[in-house]
């Protein structure tokens, strides 16, 4: 079974992020760029399951600028067997991305799609759901455990309140919350290894795609900020400042 | 036309997140909601009586018993066109059905909507609710799920909605259920609740926690954690506070022993008033805190607990 993973370039998770003053967005240029987190735990996953035997090939998938080939080194680097580049400068919704997704899922024959839950840029959380519903597969959202045997994906779920298990037949998609597992450090020797294995590089028209944006962003701006407040020297003080300052106790 | 809102219920009550995403679709539009589920007739009473809807759909079916989003994204596409919007909470359910959905009816669906500046405008946080994007959707349709914590709950009771029983027939169930593990308790819901309390990694253990917890009784308050809390074992994980957990917007937030990483304060920092314990002066919580206490929590706590039980 080959397992594909889309993994995405973002704005490293420790950069304290800057909105443009012209409003029209939030700065990357000469910003550190990382895979997104919960991508990944996703490539973890799919390694892991491979190293069990259970999957054959994993193929990573990045879309984007030219620059997304760096993030698929890393994942090759984590373990992926292969990599596909969909090169596009066009701004990316999650629609455009699940389109060209499926078409490689579809292309590869893949059997298993692990995503990340959600991209830490847009925070939309909604490429898995959108991919498994275009592909007419089933899906399994933020997934803290996966288990493969039989032709059938036994996948825990974290949800509002608890957890959640479910089997589902494959193909399907599944997308990976944080605590699915701790990715390892890519060692020396498999960044290096990861340097000869192959990226091909495909095109939104390549696969029959429109990646037209179907949104359109109007304004970025800064959220209200908080004050810092006071500190305060004993229980007692903060107990009278809750009761008769802010009156919410 | 209509907008209808998809509830999240948990088969004995609505949650409260879908009360606010009914005040959202007031906005937009004479509101219907979907019930959906397996086992229906007190809830669809409770729904109807929701103050703002028109009409209850009522979705009662095996099929339906776990609320999974195959069978609800077809559900919600046979519905589709009667509606301009198609709403719901940005709980668990509303984040795993709504997108599918969306892909389905060929629309980009909105996160996290956090408030409407039109019929075809939305604002919505991005990067951890760092930035706040205007986005506008020129579409035939829109699917949103709205942020619960931005938009005050419809009142449970006033409403006298009428009821109309949706076909389920031949929904598609591809998952078996196998099994959960809810937490419960006789706690207020997270997103709910007037008052958080919330530890970190700072609490130690699993143990610890319960000094929190008696905090917690005094002030009848929901408890909450950091990731690192929930990563190293001491609480489930249904109590994560943050980007990538629960968005709650209490009267009042106390954290104790967090430091305030970004991506906790993405699901805190529109409390209405903020207090961290920390025996760390420069944790970046207290840049966000109306009242800090810098202090060892574990001396902190069983005095906080004891002030609270005099007053
Ligand atoms: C993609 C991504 C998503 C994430 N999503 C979330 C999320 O949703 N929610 C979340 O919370 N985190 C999230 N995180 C993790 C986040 O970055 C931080 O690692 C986490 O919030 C830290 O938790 P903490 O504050 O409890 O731990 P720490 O940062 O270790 O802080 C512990 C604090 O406790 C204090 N302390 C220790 N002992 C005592 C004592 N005896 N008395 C008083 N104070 C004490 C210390 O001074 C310290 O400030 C995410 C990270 C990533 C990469
Ligand atoms: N441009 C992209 N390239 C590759 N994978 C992506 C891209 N955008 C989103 N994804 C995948 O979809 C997941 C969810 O993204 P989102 O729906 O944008 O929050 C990510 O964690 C990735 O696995």
């Amino acid at each position: 079974m080959k397992i594909l993973v889309p993994v995405k370039r973002v704005v490293d998770y420790n950069v304290k992020i800057r909105v443009r003053a012209d409003g029209s967005g939030v700065e990357t240029k000469g910003v550190k760029m990382s895979m997104n987190p919960f991508d990944e735990n996703a490539i973890e996953e799919a390694v892991r399951l491979k190293e069990e035997g259970v999957a054959s090939e994993v193929v990573a998938v990045s879309i984007g600028l030219a620059a997304c080939a760096e993030t698929l080194r890393t994942a090759l680097a984590i373990g992926a067997d292969r990599a596909i580049l969909v090169e596009t400068d066009v701004a990316l919704q999650p629609l455009a991305v699940a389109k060209l997704l499926a078409a490689l899922a579809r292309r590869e024959e893949a059997g298993l799609v692990i995503a990340g839950k959600q991209a830490i840029d847009d925070d939309m959380n909604a490429t898995g759901q959108m991919l498994a519903a275009l592909l007419d597969w089933p899906q399994a959202t933020f997934a803290s455990k996966i288990a493969i045997a039989g032709g059938e994906a036994t996948v825990t779920r974290e949800v509002d309140d608890g957890l959640e298990t479910f089997v589902l037949p494959l193909p399907a998609v599944v997308t990976a919350d944080l605590r699915l597992n701790e990715p390892r450090y890519a060692s020396l020797p498999n960044i290096m290894k990861a340097r000869k294995k192959p990226i091909a590089t495909l095109t939104p028209a390549e696969l029959g795609v429109d990646p037209a944006p179907r949104l359109k962003v109007l304004e970025v701006t800064e959220p209200a900020h908080r004050q810092a407040g006071r500190k305060l020297k004993t229980v007692a003080e903060l107990v009278a400042a809750l009761r008769d300052e802010a009156r919410v106790i | 036309m209509a907008v209808l809102v998809l509830l999240d219920h948990d088969g004995v009550a609505i949650r409260q997140p879908s009360r606010a995403a009914v005040t959202a679709a007031a906005a937009l539009g004479e509101v219907h909601v979907l019930l959906a589920g397996e086992g229906l007739a007190a809830l669809a009473a409770t729904a109807a009586r929701i103050a703002g809807v028109a009409r209850v759909l009522v979705a009662d079916a095996p099929v339906l018993a776990h609320l999974s989003a195959e069978p609800l994204a077809a559900l919600m596409v046979r519905l589709s066109e009667r509606y301009s919007h198609l709403l719901a909470p940005a709980t668990t359910l509303g984040k795993n059905v709504m997108p599918r959905l969306a892909a389905c009816l060929d629309v980009q669906s909105l996160s996290d909507v956090c408030g409407i500046v039109g019929p075809d405008t939305f604002l919505r946080p991005i990067y951890a609710g760092n930035a706040i994007a205007k986005v506008q959707s020129p579409q035939p349709r829109q699917v949103l799920t709205v942020r619960a914590a931005s938009f005050e709950p419809a009142a449970p009771e006033g409403g006298a909605a009428s009821l109309e029983v949706v076909s389920t027939e031949g929904l598609p169930h591809p998952a078996r259920f196998v099994g959960a593990e809810k937490s419960g308790g006789a706690r207020p819901d997270l997103t709910a609740a007037r008052v958080v309390v919330a530890g970190g990694r700072g609490m130690g253990s699993r143990e610890s926690f319960s000094l929190l917890e008696k905090v917690a009784d005094q002030l009848l308050a929901a408890v909450g954690a950091s990731r690192a809390a929930v990563d190293a074992g001491f609480v489930p994980n249904d109590y994560q506070v943050g980007q990538t957990g629960k968005i709650v917007a209490p009267e009042l937030y106390i954290g104790v022993g967090i430091s305030g990483a970004i991506q906790h304060l993405a699901g805190m920092k529109d409390s209405k008033v903020i207090v961290a314990i920390n025996k760390d002066e420069d944790a970046p919580i207290f840049q966000v805190a109306d009242y800090g206490l810098v202090a060892d929590l574990f001396a902190v706590l069983p005095e906080l607990e004891a002030e609270l039980a005099k007053s």
